[in-house]
């Protein structure tokens, strides 16, 4: 049994089967990424005065990603066309490019994460706050022996060495950063100049609470790791398949030559619409 | 395509040189690029892409879980009807397998309550109806009705079928984990939902995500199925009413589920990463301030929700139109009367269903002018409603009605969805709302449109299509028992819960308001009634009997669908003489569907046309005239 306008377009629609279901895959998509942009409205309209924050993202790797992206839908559509013209080596060489240009994407965004992810707010005893970039922490166990960590593993933690159990309580935890006053200080940093970065130390009994800038720190990192966590995802999921069509997937061409300049035609649509959800991303997150 | 038109007859011939073999799975080898094994029972029947195939495995399920849904249903009527008492029978076996800390001495905790509603209202609404009318009878039937071998996307078809059953999975295990299934309603409104110290309300989230793939996959593969397959001839003014509204179902769920997607995984966030999108700053739970960041909105949880359940509803009703209408046709043995205006107005109505929703949210205190825009719009949406409703009611007028039970079914589905309709305009006006909203009065009011109205629908789809399925004909007996007793019983569960509403009685109260009204009535006197009065609190007892009723009415269904099978009246491949595509097939119809290609000629209703020789005059059949203009109806 073979399925009618698989392959071959449907006289009266123009379109073959799968052409037309990625554009209402592409739709739902729309709709879905619209959620979530809309949520991004309310919850930005609905900040307290003075905390959605400003500045936080780095524009520069922001650009950059913008550009890989770019670059990475002309080499989709270059491929899609060395299929058309029938240039097999072309085609290979194209989607090469786009997946090395998708992987280093997904690098710089892995480490803008760990950017975040390491970077603390430290509330102080003294209604002070103190923010940076976690340069180590100290642990000290009960006989008074010092650890020191590079990254910091919560108010104390036990490790088990040569059957020996210890336990560690926190002493201080240096930061690479600043210490203000005013906490709508750490939020607006658009408005300020030069703001200064330097090690501080602070001792555990001056800590009233810390915490980093993971997507629980507030609502812009939320929304901030939920659309570009979606987003990276669904450029995982066409590096894997545009991967598959360049690989194994490729022996395609040599048996129907047509289905598979199809597929190449209609897996670059799903790579054309992620990109276009970056270009929407990119102005909402890191310049405004 | 006129250019090969040939004369073909609408029914197979036995004896054509290429009749059924050529298109067999297991004929001429040589015509295939690979050779076919007989497929085993696995292939054949649980990881099969045959659209029947798969329609038949989503109808099975979709049965399933609406009897597990039922049952849910009946357990919480006995604990509002007998508070705290425990449940006969079933309670020591819910003690035993879910423990006494939930279900204490066997009787039904108000935590235990709480999950069977929201998990009642989960499972009917995406694993009971949602299946059965759009993925079951859509799978089984539009394939057939516009003449395609198969779906666009049979493999992709049987990936929803599979995302479909691990998201069910998913719901029915979480039942069995500590702290039981979700508890925050199928409505799952934050905070709340976030705040109930259970993992139910986790395999909820992770269960809807997989729901709403499977919903997308399915609408993505009907729309393309609809646009790109349709036979030779079978234009869009010649689709059978129930393909437009399989169509229009398909754009409504593929572009209605995708906000519901971002917000379930922003619920998954706020459970499982401790984000606070729907999470106000401030928020205290049981006394406790939460250690969260706030600064999240309830009311865009409520938003993005509604944005998909007010065009969910439609989900819910739009195929059950369909079914309606291909049933009402066949047996007033009569063209549809204003095909037109069906058409357009379930154009219209999956249209509007999109700018509605916000009338489910009037007492959220979102501001008036907000409300009232949303008051217009409901009202509009009522316009289109009616039409199709009306077209229905006229298309009645002058035929010489055949009461079988399809029929039946069919015939009761209109008042009961006209009751439930019209019940749904207080509700639009925002005044009244303010009275109604979340009292039994709503519960009647949507269960008039979707229990005797959609399952009205499937019931009579189930047992008109019965016969193509298996060829043999359902219990024509049984089945008027089933009817009649599920038209009684279903009314007499129903209708007094607009009593019950309009005097004040709230939903999802554990108790049936039996505290509540306890409380309030004492300290106001035995004069003056505060709360429910006493006649309104002994109605739960009749509704409880009602109900088991109900249940007790399915059992001659059930076991039709089972005895049929083997027994049923054998019939041939078109026995309710019938004109749309889907008869003109062998029965069942074999793997590819049609022994010859189709040929459309006709519109779908070509019933009695005058001075042909039968009274139908099938889609297929080039020959002969065409029934009178569809417009026009009989005085
Ligand atoms: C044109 C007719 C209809 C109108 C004007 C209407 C109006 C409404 C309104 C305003 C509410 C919200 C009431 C409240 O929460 O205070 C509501 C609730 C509801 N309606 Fe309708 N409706 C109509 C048809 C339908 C149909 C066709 C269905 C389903 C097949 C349906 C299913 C529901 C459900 C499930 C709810 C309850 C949601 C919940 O709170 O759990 N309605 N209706
Ligand atoms: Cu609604």
């Amino acid at each position: 049994m073979e399925i009618p306008y698989n392959v071959q377009p449907r006289p009266d629609t123009g379109l073959y089967n799968s052409k037309l279901g990625i554009w209402l895959f592409l739709a739902s998509e729309v709709m879905l990424f619209g959620g979530l942009f809309s949520a991004y409205i309310l919850l930005r309209v609905g900040a307290e005065p003075g905390y959605w924050p400003h500045g936080w993202l780095d524009v520069r790797f922001g650009t950059l990603n913008t550009i890989l992206l770019a670059l990475s839908a002309i080499t989709t559509l270059l491929a899609w066309v060395a299929c058309k013209v029938g240039e097999f080596g072309k085609f290979k060489f194209f989607h090469a490019c786009t997946i090395v240009l998708a992987l280093t994407f997904l690098g710089v965004k892995m480490y803008e994460y760990h950017d975040k992810w390491i970077h603390y707010e430290i509330k102080l005893a003294d209604g002070t706050f103190a923010d940076g970039h976690m340069e180590s922490a100290v642990y000290v166990d009960k006989s008074g022996k010092e650890l020191e960590s590079h990254s910091y593993r919560g108010n104390g933690f036990t490790e088990v060495t040569d059957g020996v159990t210890n336990s560690y309580q926190l002493a201080s935890v240096t930061i690479d950063g600043r210490i203000v006053k005013d906490e709508t200080l750490l939020y607006d940093l658009r408005s300020q100049k030069n703001i200064p970065r330097d090690p501080v130390t602070i001792t555990a009994d001056k800590i009233t609470s810390m915490e980093n800038y993971g997507p629980w720190h507030n609502t812009f990192l939320a929304i901030y790791f939920t659309l570009t966590g979606l987003h990276a995802l669904h450029i995982l999921g066409g590096t894997f398949v545009i991967g598959y069509m360049w690989g194994p997937g490729s022996k395609m061409w040599k048996t129907n030559r047509e289905q598979f300049t199809n597929r190449i035609e209609v897996s670059g649509l799903f790579w054309h619409f992620v990109d276009l959800v970056w270009i929407f991303l990119f102005p909402v997150l890191y310049l405004t | 395509m006129e250019a090969k038109v040939q004369q073909f007859p609408p029914y197979r011939q036995p004896d054509a040189p290429h009749g059924h073999d050529a298109h067999d799975d297991h004929g001429d080898h040589a015509a295939h690029e690979h050779a076919h094994h007989e497929p085993n029972f696995w292939q054949k029947y649980i990881f099969s892409s045959d659209h029947k195939i798969i329609g038949i495995q989503y109808g099975f399920t979709a049965l399933c879980f609406m009897l597990f849904g039922f049952f849910l249903m009946i357990l919480m009527r006995w604990q509002i009807a007998h508070p705290g008492m425990t449940v006969p029978f079933f309670g020591h076996i819910l003690e035993k397998v879910l423990g006494s800390g939930v279900a204490p001495h066997g009787a039904i905790s108000p935590d235990l309550y709480n999950s069977f509603g929201a998990m009642h209202g989960t499972i009917m609404v995406f694993l009971g109806i949602v299946p059965l009318a759009f993925a079951a009878f859509g799978n089984y039937v539009v394939p057939l009705m516009i003449g395609a071998p198969d779906m666009a996307f049979p493999r992709v078809n049987m990936a929803s079928y599979q995302a479909y059953f691990l998201g069910g999975l998913v719901m029915f295990v979480s039942f069995f984990i500590p702290g039981g299934a979700a508890q925050a309603g199928w409505t799952s409104y934050s905070p709340l939902a976030t705040s109930i110290p259970t993992h139910g309300q986790l395999f909820w989230i992770i269960g809807m995500v997989l729901l709403i793939t499977s919903s997308l996959l399915g609408a993505v593969n009907f729309i393309v199925t609809i646009i790109q397959l349709r036979a030779p001839g079978m234009t869009w003014m010649r689709l059978p009413f129930f393909v437009w509204a399989q169509f229009v179902t398909a754009f409504i769920l593929l572009l209605a589920f995708p906000p519901l997607e971002a917000a379930s995984v922003m619920q998954l966030m706020d459970n499982a990463a401790h984000t606070s999108f729907f999470l106000p700053t401030g928020l205290a739970v049981g006394g406790q301030l939460a250690h969260i960041s706030g600064g999240g909105s309830p009311l865009l949880w409520q938003h993005l929700f509604w944005f998909l359940g007010h065009p969910e509803v439609y989900v819910l009703i739009l195929p059950a139109m369909g079914i309606v209408c291909e049933i009402l046709a066949n047996n007033t043995r009569k063209p549809i009367w204003g095909y037109k205006s069906l058409v357009y107005a379930s154009l219209a109505v999956g249209f509007l269903s999109f700018i509605v929703w916000a009338h489910h949210m009037y007492m959220t205190g979102m501001g008036t002018k907000i409300s009232t825009f949303f008051q217009a719009t409901t009202m509009i949406i009522s316009i289109p409603s009616v039409i199709i409703l009306t077209c229905f009611f006229m298309s009645l007028w002058g035929g010489s009605i055949r009461f079988n039970t399809p029929m039946l079914f069919t015939l009761a589905f209109l008042p009961m969805f006209g009751i439930g309709g019209l019940t749904g305009l207080p509700l639009g006006f925002n005044v009244s709302d303010v009275h109604l909203h979340d009292t039994y009065y709503i519960i009647a009011h949507f269960h008039y449109v979707v229990a005797p109205g959609t399952i009205f629908a499937l019931f009579a789809g189930v047992y008109y299509w019965y016969p193509k399925m298996t060829g043999r004909r359902m219990n024509e007996f049984w089945g008027r028992v089933h009817f009649w007793c599920s038209l009684t019983f279903m009314n007499l569960v129903f209708m007094p819960m607009f009593a019950q509403g309009m005097a004040g009685m709230l939903r999802r109260m554990s108790d049936g308001g039996a505290n509540y009204s306890a409380a309030v009535n004492s300290r106001a006197g035995a004069e003056v009634i505060g709360g429910l009065s006493n006649n309104m609190m002994s109605l739960h007892v009749w509704i409880l009997w009602a109900a088991i009723g109900l249940g007790i009415a399915q059992i001659p269904f059930i076991v039709n669908i089972f005895w049929s099978m083997f027994r049923g009246e054998k019939v041939g491949d078109n026995p309710w003489d019938a004109t749309t595509l889907e008869w003109q097939t062998p029965t069942p119809p074999p793997h590819g569907n049609f022994t010859q290609e189709m040929h459309v000629y006709r519109g779908p209703y070509d019933y009695s046309a005058p001075g042909h020789a039968t009274d139908f005059t099938p889609q297929n059949q080039p020959e002969g005239p065409l029934a009178p203009k569809i417009t026009v109806h009989a005085h």
